[in-house]
């Protein structure tokens, strides 16, 4: 096909609108939220000391260090899909997360005697929280990566991942309201380890399905 | 960019012909660069308009629209030089010299359209065909082919979304 015939056809069918990525994620987000908190109550139910506890620092501290994430990896998200877009900005920010995340722990290693430190580490649930995280994280997944399919992400792997972030930073905040592990240090070892695995999983499924 | 984005097909066509040249440029050099000959670099062109048009919506309308133009181009580019840096022993440059063009479009045998057009379903390939080659707006299409506009459209859409699709199937 001749180049210039293309081009005929391109501007033929320009009347067709598709959604831009941005849009496409807060669209797709609104079942893929939902499912996850359906499934969350459906297994869990609601945390009955939730409330009364929400004022303890540690609960209050991974909740809002797992909120941070998520809205921060969401904005990296609904920036990944454009070319020429930079997120140099947005990831700086993310580094954030750690920093503080690296600080709770430090002041969580002052206030607790050292023969606590292993026992606050290990937790009780460690293994239920890897597997509910991911869990709670697969419908956010797949539908930040349907959105980003509208979007032209340079590096399909990376948008992939920062997915995968996102969708688990959704994940563990809607665990965090459940977990009966507060301490820091049991956030930093199990909350990123699964994290970790679905932003993995994120990242293999965009190299496969993000190219473009 | 906005006013075809908006629906406008003139502009948006006129567009796509002033950028052709650009592109072809880049491509031409791009190719040159990595030490290849640049008879495929109409390839490259037509696959960057197709991921322009089909990744058109990604563009944020407040942004310039240089760097996202640039960012398509190259990421188009690197997936071509990627392509043909696998495709090995085709012995390019024996055609090189007979194929070799000036800064205008290499003119094509008609061969060539099939090529492009065989990866696509019989519907497809007749809605696409009537359009591009034979210069058809969609309701003269859909009058001959005795065919709705809506389903034209649909089939255009889908067709050159599957002839984009091939550029990446030929990766593997």
């Amino acid at each position: 096909m001749k180049t210039g015939d293309l081009i005929r056809a391109l501007a033929a069918d320009s009347e067709v609108h598709p959604m831009p990525p941005g849009r496409a994620l807060a669209l797709a987000l609104i079942p893929g939220v939902a499912i996850a908190l359906g499934l969350h109550f459906a297994v869990l139910g609601l945390w009955p000391h939730l409330f009364t506890l929400l004022g303890e620092p540690r609960l209050l501290c991974k909740l809002c260090l797992t909120f941070l994430l998520a809205a921060l990896s969401g904005a990296l998200v609904a920036r990944i899909g454009t070319p020429g877009a930079g997120i140099g900005r947005i990831t700086l920010l993310l580094a954030i997360v750690p920093v503080l995340l690296a600080a709770a722990n430090l002041a969580e290693l002052l206030v607790v005697p050292a023969a606590e430190w292993g026992q606050r580490l290990v937790g009780t649930n460690a293994v239920f929280c890897l597997k509910h995280i991911p869990f709670l994280a697969a419908a956010p997944l797949v539908a930040s990566l349907l959105a980003l399919r509208q979007g032209a992400p340079e590096h399909p792997a990376l948008a992939g991942a920062a997915a995968g972030l996102f969708a688990g930073a959704i994940g563990a905040h809607l665990y965090a309201t459940h977990c009966p592990d507060d301490s820091p240090l049991f956030v930093a070892a199990w909350y990123t380890l699964a994290i970790g695995i679905v932003a993995a999983v994120g990242a293999v499924a965009g190299s496969r399905c993000l190219r473009w | 960019m906005r006013a075809s984005n908006a629906g406008d097909a003139d502009s948006y066509r006129r567009l796509l012909l002033q950028l052709t040249p650009v592109l072809r440029a880049v491509a031409r050099r791009g190719l040159a660069s990595a030490g290849m000959a640049d008879t495929d670099a109409e390839d490259v062109v037509q696959e960057t308009l197709l991921a322009i048009h089909l990744k058109r919506q990604s563009w944020d309308e407040d942004a310039p629209i240089g760097p996202w133009l640039r960012a398509i181009a190259r990421h188009k580019m690197i997936d071509a030089l990627r392509r043909r840096g696998r495709r090995i022993g085709l012995p390019l440059d024996d055609f090189a010299e007979v194929l070799a063009g000036d800064e205008s479009e290499p003119s094509m045998l008609v061969a060539d359209v099939d090529r492009h057009l065989a990866y696509l379903s019989a519907g497809q390939r007749k809605v696409v065909r009537a359009v591009a080659v034979d210069g058809a707006s969609i309701s003269e299409a859909a009058a001959r082919l005795s065919m709705t506009n809506g389903a034209v459209r649909v089939a255009l859409h889908r067709g050159l979304a599957a002839l984009a699709a091939k550029f990446n199937m030929e990766e593997t």
